[in-house]
């Protein structure tokens, strides 16, 4: 690597040979234990900061941590440095390895995996491996200088992320994996601080995000979004935009971990006992999956653990088809574990935006929503704000900027009340505006969904 | 934004790089880690070299200011649940972080390699980063004066260091803590035991050279009831237990064993609560959920670089903006509300000798009589408020809000410690309680969520209790209430003497691209808030 490229790049990481080397040599000292694994995680991550149309901060760092899972018996912990000489690594595995002798045995213990065959990950790319901070600055001038020739404030968030993932154990697993992300997202508001418009994208791809056209897109949100009024909250037929859509069905995906649902803590949960595997839950429109080897929403071939990742079917045309074991669970259950990678894909439909407005007599337009909590696991029930772009549709048209609102309600019940589904695309689903899972959803017109109080936020 | 302490916690295993910092610890203080792992060591001679190896390579490559970081991080975490512990971790990272201004304009770049060589390269490319930004640069960032430190030393109060706690003591207690609440009556219990120690160092280009030892401890634990037909679940969190910035003695005060049965024995109770009728409601609030709403709803708009726009973008701006037409002036609540921010309450977990920029932190009014003073502030953000500060006769210092979480992360304004004075009358959560004809008593937080410019918020809780004719009549559940900020605090019209001011506290606020996680306490005394919207959250569909 060239001076300058090392200068200028974000760009370091460990090949595959550094790092089996790396786990080799870790692995090489340990004594003590029965069984060990060792994971690392290497990469660079830049960013760059904007507000007030011009940079404000920015950082590039360059790390690599070796983590060391030591075994006695059915005994096990774990040691983490981002030390590499020879001296570090063996102390983390000693660690490790005395730890692991002082806990209890794990009446779930599990032994190591042997080797695995693995794919190769698929969300790998060139144009974000050379972005630099002349590449970002750029990106940042193609949002900032149009907003303030327009008057307009803009203010966002640009993140690359290059790196390598390794596993290896002493049982001969090996596993070594290169990704990448970006995400970028933007926030333009109106001098008088009136209006407020968003726009954000993240892909593994840099070059499928347009710094131009996601700062058109905020600031004609920020225009139109000024000086709003108020509506009365309570229930109303809502047109979601995809991101709005990414922001509350993820929570369900959050939610399918089988052993909670068995256990009767979960919205999985049967009444009665056992789990909702086989149940019509939402809609027969939606299906949710989860796909690492979908280039749409591509991910980690392999686990923590080494474990193969595969395509998993959550809900089939409403119906559960799967949850979430993990390798305990599953063993006990007599199942498969699920490794899914956790990306997400949901089902869309043919209508557009546009059609899903010019079909609403009265409701209202939802750009992203902001500080979403759990209210009721028992429901996956959530509390958030919307933000950014809510507009009232009255016959058929976008007639008025509204004030933003609270909601109190489920992605299951949302899902539940669907009229109309849009063409499934990438979105910045994570509220920090870092790239996230990656998740692809349609926008979504739906009926009812609870609104429980007016915010004078803008 | 906020995420909370057990979101930290339970993330803290997978992400602990991502959250930790780390740095090379003077070999005195480092001797007195019995266990710590013999890390490459960095005497003081030694960082002061690599300092200015880091100083002279910025000044070269254009900076007019840098400073850098070095931190190293250990941090043990210890999750259970029932009989089982599924995890024991210890990690540990250490590395640099260099911030320089050129042109007006902020780069910062960091590597965990602690080398000359590299020193010298992140110098230059923190130097070419902000080169880069230059070129956008509207307005170029002038910081506020300090005084130079030469030779700082902070340390942490401890009283045992919790790296010298044998591992088998720590299981052997949340281990019986679990047992204590399983034959309390819950289904299934989780708890853990999460201890920081992070040692810093920095040096700026000001001539600064500063070397701190924190330590930071939580231990927790979660009891689930389900009811017998599966057709209902309730947890009780162990929320009255703040993180604290101490040692052990902080697991050992918290007395979960003996506390056990009880939370089990409230999330037992909790499922046969009476579900909260909708209305209006004088609130009686516990320091235990108060400190939470105090974070969200006070702290957060306090912060100036949110009322200027700079964190628009993802934590949002503030409803106390602009700066000129709020300060001094603007009526955020009750007579009674006192605020203040600070970084030197014993145990709590944003105290530190000096910030992140080298400021000596001084305690500071942020709401003083019901009116707004000022806002949180840092050497680039305290220049905005000159004005003001020139008015009223006071020098145009920071109030040393910078941080940054890890060596990886630059530092930028995080809230201190922002706490409620407590009353001059000495008063109570039972003499509140029984002044009030009609309301509820919550303790503990739970759910919470607030707009971007902290207006409506929502809280839930870990315990709501009936109140009426001044006496708690029962337990309630599926309860949150809904406020505007300036509304809420305008009703506060009762609240606790010295007596009864408790910390709260979390380790997982959230603010920044990328998001860096904050560890703060927020200090505060039963209160009564007059007349606030309660919602019943129990849906079935």
């Amino acid at each position: 690597m060239s001076e300058l490229r090392s200068l200028a790049a974000s760009g370091r990481y460990l090949s595959r040979e550094e790092c089996e080397a790396l786990a080799k040599r870790t692995l090489g000292f340990v004594g003590a234990a029965d069984a060990a694994r060792v994971n690392i995680g290497s990469g660079s991550r830049g960013n760059t900061r904007f507000a007030v149309n011009q940079a404000s901060t920015g950082g590039d760092n360059y790390d690599t941590t070796v983590t060391v899972t030591a075994y006695a018996g059915r005994r096990s912990a774990t040691s983490t440095t981002n030390q590499l000489d020879d001296a570090s690594l063996r102390q983390a595995v000693q660690t490790a390895e005395r730890l692991a002798r002082l806990a209890p045995e794990d009446p779930e213990f599990l032994p190591e995996l042997d080797a695995q065959r693995y794919e190769e990950g698929r969300n790998w790319s060139e144009a974000t491996a050379a972005l630099d901070p002349q590449g970002r600055a750029d990106a940042v001038r193609a949002i900032a200088a149009p907003a303030r020739q327009g008057g307009l404030l803009s203010t966002g968030y640009l993140d690359a992320r290059i790196g390598a993932t390794a596993v290896a154990n002493t049982k001969g697993l090996v596993a070594y994996a290169r990704a990448t992300a970006a995400a970028l997202t933007t926030t333009v508001r109106t001098a008088d601080g009136t209006g407020s418009g968003w726009a954000g994208s993240a892909h593994h791809d840099w070059a499928r995000i347009d710094a131009a056209s996601l700062g058109a897109r905020a600031a004609e949100k920020a225009r139109a979004s000024r000086n709003p009024a108020a509506v009365e909250p309570g229930r109303y037929t809502v047109v979601f935009e995809p991101t709005a859509v990414g922001n509350l069905v993820q929570f369900i995906a959050n939610a399918l971990a089988a052993r909670a649902a068995d256990e009767g803590r979960s919205f999985f949960s049967k009444p009665g006992g056992g789990n909702k595997l086989g149940m019509k839950v939402v809609d027969e429109r939606i299906t949710l999956l989860s796909d690492p080897f979908d280039a749409d929403i591509a991910g980690a071939p392999f686990t923590g653990e080494g474990l193969p990742t595969r395509r998993s079917v959550w809900i089939e045309n409403g119906v559960v088809r799967n949850l979430n074991y993990d390798r305990y669970w599953a063993q006990k259950q007599g199942v498969s574990p699920t490794a899914s990678g956790g990306s997400l894909r949901m089902s869309g439909g043919s209508s557009s935006i546009d059609e899903m407005i010019s079909s609403t007599p009265r409701g209202l337009l939802v750009t992203r929503f902001w500080y979403l909590r759990p209210v009721d696991q028992r429901t996956i029930l959530y509390t958030g704000l919307t933000r950014d772009g809510t507009f009232l549709i009255e016959r058929g048209k976008i007639t008025r900027a509204v004030k933003n609102l609270r909601f109190n309600d489920s992605p299951v019940f949302m899902l539940n009340n669907v009229e109309a589904l849009g063409t499934p695309v990438r979105v910045s689903a994570s509220e920090d505006g870092g790239p996230g899972q990656a998740v692809m959803v349609p926008p979504m017109k739906v009926r009812d969904f609870n609104f429980t109080s007016l915010s004078d936020a803008i | 934004m906020g995420s909370t302490r057990r979101e930290f916690v339970r993330t803290s295993a997978a992400a602990a790089a991502a959250i930790a910092g780390l740095a090379a610890v003077p070999a005195a203080a480092r001797a007195a880690v019995i266990g710590a792992p013999p890390l490459r060591s960095f005497s003081d001679a030694d960082l002061r070299e690599l300092a200015s190896v880091a100083l002279d390579s910025a000044r070269a490559a254009g900076a007019t200011y840098a400073d850098i970081r070095f931190n190293r991080n250990r941090t043990q975490s210890l999750f259970t649940r029932e009989q089982r512990v599924q995890g024991l971790i210890d990690n540990e990272t250490q590395g640099f972080g260099v911030r320089t201004l050129v042109g007006g304009a902020w780069g910062f770049a960091a590597s965990r390699e602690m080398t000359r060589d590299e020193v010298a390269r992140v110098a230059r490319q923190a130097a070419l980063q902000a080169r880069a930004n230059s070129v956008t640069i509207l307005r170029p960032v002038v910081l506020a004066p300090v005084t130079s430190t030469p030779d700082g030393r902070w340390s942490t109060a401890i009283e045992t260091d919790p790296f010298t706690v044998p591992i088998e003591d720590k299981v052997g207690v949340l281990l019986a803590a679990n047992a204590a609440a399983l034959k309390a009556g819950a289904r299934f219990v989780n708890s853990s035991m999460f201890f920081l120690r992070e040692d810093k160092t920095f040096a700026s280009s000001d001539g600064s050279f500063i070397t701190q030892t924190i330590y930071r401890t939580q231990p927790s634990v979660t009891a689930t009831a389900v009811s017998s037909d599966m057709s209902d679940f309730q947890t009780r969190q162990s929320n009255e237990i703040a993180p604290m910035g101490k040692g052990y003695e902080h697991v050992r005060d918290a007395r979960l064993v003996e506390n056990a049965p009880r939370w089990a024995a409230e999330a037992v109770e909790k499922i046969g609560a009476k579900p909260v009728d909708v209305g209006r409601y004088d609130l009686v609030l516990h320091p235990s959920h108060l400190w939470l709403t105090i974070h969200e709803s006070v702290a957060h708009p306090t912060e100036l670089d949110r009322a200027l726009g700079y964190e628009a973008n993802y934590a949002g701006t503030s409803f106390v903006a602009p700066p000129a037409e709020m300060l001094g002036k603007l009526k955020f609540g009750s007579p009674l509300m006192n605020i203040r921010g600070d970084r030197s309450q014993p145990g709590s977990l944003s105290a530190v000798g000096w910030d992140d920029e080298g400021v000596k932190p001084e305690s500071f009014d942020i709401v003083k009589d019901g009116i707004f003073v000022d806002y949180q502030t840092t050497r680039e953000q305290a220049p905005f408020l000159a004005e003001y500060y020139r008015k009223s006769g006071r020098p145009v210092r920071s109030h040393g809000c910078s941080y940054g979480q890890s060596w990886a992360d630059v530092q930028f304004q995080r809230m201190p410690n922002v706490s409620q004075l407590p009353g001059s009358k000495e008063q109570g959560w039972d003499e509140l309680i029984a002044a009030t004809d009609r309301g509820i008593a919550i303790i503990g937080d739970g759910s919470f969520s607030i707009d971007q410019q902290r207006y409506n918020a929502q809280f839930g809780g870990q315990l709501f209790y009936e109140i009426k004719g001044g006496k708690i009549v029962g337990m309630l559940k599926d309860v949150a209430y809904q406020m505007r900020t300036p509304e809420f605090w305008g009703g506060l019209d009762m609240i606790g003497g010295a007596r009864s001011y408790l910390l709260g506290g979390a380790f997982g606020d959230g603010k920044g691209q990328p998001s860096q996680s904050n560890a703060v306490s927020h200090g505060c005394v039963p209160s009564r808030f007059r007349n606030v919207n309660v919602i019943n959250t129990g849906r079935k569909a």
